[in-house]
């Protein structure tokens, strides 16, 4: 495999973004996401799509600078369903203090939405997944269960009152939660996306070299995800999330079904996943609390016991 | 006997399932038989089943799965069986029922006779059920989750039967209290309007 000095972050951790060295003390970062609505109402399709996009910035450590459209659009749908979907982004790029400069279109039969988005990072500031040591504490920023909302959204099983804040969260930029992962300092970073809470803890596992015990009881899932998931709602991506997993995970016996699906489930626009030396998680929650971002301890860092790295579901 | 087919060959999940439970819904008894052509649809069809307390077997023809689910007469509510404490608190709380507190002296006029009622409403909680899914202490509602407080006993009772104490952290910071809370966890205005709009039910105590 080529590689360039210069490429300091490529695809070899499994990270989220590229992270390409410009000049001593700066490094420029790009990412890209796009996908199919996932909820009816453009606007917020746009923001969650443009959230979800922006996230990998602040999972590596930076600040986004500048993001690009990406639009695939059907010719027979009205053009104000479109507005209200890029209404919805800019929104959210303008939330986040970057620049939207444009972006391509092509016609599409399904519509798709997403941006490719520049961030920039002091080089010594980069988080990876590969820093993760001992001892460190695993904080996930947003609760879990999008997919199985999601798919129960799809047939009109998804009760309003429990999908609205599961939407509104979908449609958060992960902006608050990296400013406190940068006050106070962290080892490792990563956002948990398609892969579920599981899939991304082990990337991180996995790239850090070390093991992971996480207590099911302090993992936060949306209310009501758990009854979807006994339903049957659950999507496909959790099997192959699963499957995926087999040998490197061990779960508590007995778990039930739904629990082992909700760990396993693909998360839209997901909350960061930090690891943090012990001593400085008191404090880390805190400033995510300042900032208004729940979050809490779900596990820790251990070396590792067997060959290889691997995950221990307790509780 | 009723039997109703539901062919979801090729449809993309969760239209197998709800399909189903469709079919299940409009059959008064009898069977419904489902045939779907991957795992993710069988593996899904069979929960459903489960959580609706339906026995249901899979068999295999060719490439597809054939699902059959038998109704007897109207659903009854699942049987307990076997669970972990996790799963068994988790049912025994009122999922959608969040109590609000602002005050650790339930109305007006008389403070005294206020105590006493916060009191009283508390230890009754701890006998009600369901119990509710959180109790939210907001202004001088913290001074009931701190050190000195006379219901912190009826509140570690609450917290052991599943219901989360969350004490409002500006209130806590304002009251000069952060470091006396005795029982629950410290939580924001996210958090808290969080619960408060994703509840069914939110009774207020002021």
């Amino acid at each position: 495999m080529l590689t360039d000095p210069r490429l300091l972050v490529g695809h070899g951790t499994s990270d989220d973004a590229a992270v390409y060295q410009l000049a001593p003390d700066l490094a420029l970062i790009q990412t890209v996401d796009f996908f199919t609505p996932v909820v009816d109402d453009p606007f917020t399709f746009g923001q969650i799509a443009a959230a979800n996009a922006l996230s990998d910035i602040y999972a590596m450590g930076g600040q986004p600078l500048l993001a690009l459209n990406i639009v695939g659009f059907p010719s027979c749908l009205d053009t104000e369903v479109l507005r209200a979907i890029l209404r919805g982004g800019a929104e959210k790029v303008k939330e986040a203090g970057a620049l939207l400069a444009g972006g391509h279109s092509i016609q599409d039969e399904e519509p798709k939405y997403g941006l490719a988005v520049t961030g920039a990072a002091r080089p010594a500031g980069i988080w990876s997944n590969a820093g993760a040591r001992p001892g460190d504490e695993l904080i996930p920023t947003k609760p879990l269960g999008t997919g199985v909302f999601l798919t129960a959204y799809k047939v009109d099983l998804a009760p309003a009152g429990e999908f609205a804040p599961v939407a509104a969260c979908m449609a958060r930029l992960n902006a608050a939660a990296a400013a406190a992962a940068r006050a106070v300092g962290v080892s490792a970073c990563t956002d948990i996306t398609g892969f579920g809470l599981l899939g991304h803890a082990y990337e991180l596992a996995a790239a850090s070299g070390v093991d992971l015990a996480i207590d099911l009881a302090a993992v936060p899932f949306f209310p009501g995800a758990r009854e979807l998931a006994r339903q049957g709602l659950v999507p496909a991506g959790t099997y192959r999330n699963r499957e995926y997993l087999t040998g490197k995970v061990e779960l508590p016996q007995d778990l039930p079904d739904e629990l082992s699906d909700l760990l396993f489930d693909p998360q839209t626009s997901g909350g960061l996943l930090l690891a943090v030396p012990a001593p400085k998680a008191g404090a880390l929650l805190d400033e995510l609390a300042r900032r208004s971002v729940p979050a809490a301890r779900v596990g820790r860092a251990e070396p590792v016991a067997g060959d290889t790295p691997r995950l221990r579901v307790y509780g | 006997m009723e039997e109703k087919r539901v062919d979801a060959r090729g449809l993309a999940c969760p239209l197998p399932v709800i399909r189903t439970k469709k079919a299940i819904e409009a059959l008064t008894a009898g069977k419904v038989v489902t045939i779907v052509d991957n795992p993710v649809a069988r593996d899904n069809v069979a929960k459903l089943a489960r959580s609706l307390n339906l026995p249901v077997a899979v068999a295999v023809e060719g490439n597809n799965f054939v699902l059959t689910i038998t109704k007897e007469g109207a659903l009854v509510e699942p049987a307990p069986g076997p669970e972990t404490a996790a799963v068994a608190q988790a049912e025994r709380s009122g999922r959608g029922t969040v109590v609000l507190v602002l005050s650790d002296a339930v109305g007006r006029p008389a403070e005294e006779l206020g105590h006493i009622l916060t009191k009283s409403f508390f230890y009754t909680l701890t006998e009600s059920t369901p119990a509710p899914a959180a109790v939210i202490l907001m202004n001088g509602g913290v001074r009931l989750s701190t050190e000195g407080s006379e219901v912190l006993a009826s509140l570690k009772t609450l917290e052991k039967q599943g219901v989360e104490i969350l004490s409002c952290g500006t209130c806590l910071d304002y009251l000069k209290l952060k470091d006396k809370l005795a029982v629950g966890n410290i939580s924001n205005m996210f958090t808290i309007v969080e619960k408060l709009l994703g509840a069914e039910k939110v009774v207020t105590i002021s």
